[in-house]
């Protein structure tokens, strides 16, 4: 159930502010037609009383009966009876109060039918309003659940996400790890130590956080050195980071799956010896992260390109600035090119807003 | 003595399972591969009794690599995560190994391997192949011998596939390939919304269908971009008229 409008103050102000003008203006008009002063002044005082009066049902019985909107003509039955209702009640104490003054009766009967169709336009402006009020209010509520289930599924979402990237990288480094212990145990344990590090980064960091370029890189370098191990000198990189981008933000673990797709894609697409390249530039307002992988084009299958690595960080992209365009890919030749733009002037609104 | 070859791309996999092997005097490790066309070849130069065999590998995968041999070996699958193919094992019987896995683990698999032999009760690797064909993933292309050579066509490529025998005739711009399955498997495997079966013979490719034509009594030819006409039965017509909304 909504609040009433009267709990707000500014429209209580205004609404009396309505009422002791429409007093006055009764006045001078009940004045002007011959009424002595006092007489016009308390005759008005007491008829807008009992529309007062009506007034306030009205908006209480709203608060509590909001009719459907196939209904709305019983607010029409509403008007009509308060309507009446006024009219009987004003005809009645003013002829009780004004009975003796002389011409007065008369021109009370004379004037009730102005005095009735003025009432009804009155609590008819009065009842379209405070319709409207609740449906506002009623729709800014609806609106504030959806953001809550919308923000809930979100983070939700991108959970799940995360989840789904590990398993296979997790167990297949396991396994290099089991086939090192018996051959050359010190590097077992350097690998066992980086999958350690890299796994602890993985579950500290928030989806929703936002971290430097620099702290994002050192962290995929304990990704890459560990794919170094299981593929050994199949797969190399190649890293540039240009000038003044090292302390840019990025959302955390957003390029781990962009590379993790492009090893994928390079290892999986050729048999020869893989190069990866990751280039990190700036552009106007965004930071351009493009990370290139050797493939083939004759035998790469379309899933690949848009594989689920990819599907996420777009997704991703998309919770987090509403763009379907930060995320591109472009085969040519023997180069598949995977470049991600991170928007910077947004970024620092969302790191206050996170935190 | 019994042939074993171990067929996986990552150098410290093969290293821990020719660890294993090692520790088996009656086996006998003739090759190890890096890939699956490098195992298509030792295989047929080996013919080995057992494989190892993993299955995300370069190129093609540990399945396609055996649909392309004609008499796969027994085959003990390696694999780190794969939901789909754990179950397709599971449902054959088929013993696989799950990455990290011990010396313990793998003389298991062995000694199921060996006692199978002996009752001749080897499973068949060709209905575990047919199963996992119905992945998604593995519906999208299709591995071809050609020859000496290896192709791999995406599902999209192909124009439409004709069945000649034993074998299915899969049409594309460069030709024809022959690849040793049913109709029916590819009625089933291949992308509904890509594909319909026009003919008890054949399957299209609907969109590379540009007009259907009349042809003698009361039969009727699909005209593919290509120019190619390809016959379309009675209740072919009727599929097609559905799929391609007429």
């Amino acid at each position: 159930m909504a609040s009433s409008p009267l709990a707000s103050a500014r429209f209580r102000t205004f609404f009396l502010l309505v009422w002791l003008v429409i007093i006055i203006d009764q006045a001078v008009v009940l004045y002007w037609f011959g009424l002595p002063a006092p007489v016009a002044i308390i005759d008005s005082v007491i008829s807008k009383c009992f529309l007062l009066l009506a007034s306030l049902a009205i908006i209480n019985m709203l608060r509590f009966y909001m009719p459907r909107r196939e209904n709305y003509i019983h607010l029409l039955s509403w008007v009509l009876f308060f309507t009446i209702l006024i009219a009987l009640l004003e005809g009645w104490v003013l002829n009780v109060v004004f009975g003796n003054e002389a011409g007065y009766s008369q021109f009370l009967h004379h004037s009730l039918a102005v005095r009735v169709s003025l009432d009804f336009l009155l609590l008819s402006c009065l009842i379209l309003f405070t319709v409207l009020w609740f449906h506002q209010k009623e729709q800014q509520l609806q609106e504030e659940r959806k953001d809550d289930a919308e923000r809930m599924a979100k983070e939700a979402e991108l959970f799940k996400l995360r989840q789904q990237l590990q398993p296979h990288f997790l167990f297949n480094s396991l396994n290099s790890i089991n086939a090192l212990i018996g051959s050359r145990p010190d590097e077992a344990r350097k690998m066992v130590q980086q999958l350690s590090d890299f796994l602890r980064g993985t579950i500290k960091k928030e989806e929703t956080q936002w971290v430097t370029l620099q702290e994002e890189m050192q962290y995929l370098q304990l990704y890459l050195d560990i794919e170094k191990v299981r593929f050994g000198n199949r797969l190399s990189t190649a890293i540039e980071i240009g000038e003044n981008v090292s302390e840019m933000k990025l959302p955390a673990l957003i390029l781990q799956p962009i590379v993790e797709n492009a090893i994928k894609f390079g290892l999986y697409d050729t048999t020869g010896d893989t190069i990866i390249k990751i280039i990190a530039s700036k552009d106007e307002n965004h930071l351009v992260i493009t990370v290139l992988n050797p493939y083939d084009p004759e035998t790469a299958t379309p899933q690949m390109g848009t594989g689920f690595g990819l599907k996420s960080v777009q997704r991703r992209l998309y919770l987090l600035f509403a763009r379907n365009d930060l995320l591109q890919t472009v085969g040519k030749e023997n180069t598949f090119t995977t470049m991600v733009k991170i928007p910077q002037n947004i970024s620092t609104e969302k790191i206050k807003d996170k935190q | 003595m019994s042939k074993v070859i171990i067929i996986d791309d990552e150098s410290l996999a093969r290293s821990i399972v020719k660890e294993y092997v090692q520790k088996h005097t009656e086996l006998e490790l003739v090759a190890e591969c890096g890939d699956g066309f490098e195992g298509v070849k030792a295989i047929q130069q080996h013919q080995p009794d057992l494989i190892f065999l993993d299955i995300q590998m370069p190129k093609i995968n540990g399945f396609e690599m055996l649909e392309l041999i004609e008499e796969p070996p027994a085959v003990i699958f390696t694999t780190a995560f794969d939901e789909y193919a754990i179950k397709a094992f599971e449902s054959h019987a088929v013993d696989y190994l799950l990455k990290p896995f011990d010396q313990i683990r793998f003389d298991k698999a062995l000694a199921k391997w060996q006692e199978q032999k002996e009752k001749h009760t080897e499973k068949n690797t060709k209905e575990l192949l047919d199963s996992v064909s119905q992945s998604p993933s593995q519906s999208q292309r299709i591995v071809i011998k050609d020859g000496s050579k290896i192709k791999i066509i995406p599902v999209q490529d192909v124009l439409y596939l004709e069945a000649a025998d034993d074998y299915v005739k899969v049409h594309t711009k460069e030709g024809y390939f022959l690849k040793n399955k049913t109709m029916g498997h590819f009625e089933k495997t291949l992308p509904e919304n890509l594909f319909a079966r026009s003919h008890r013979s054949y399957i299209i490719n609907i969109t590379q269908i540009t007009r259907i034509d009349a042809y003698e009594k009361d039969g009727h030819v699909a005209v593919l971009r290509t120019g190619a006409k390809v016959p379309v039965s009675r209740s072919g017509y009727g599929k097609l008229k559905e799929v391609l909304g007429l």
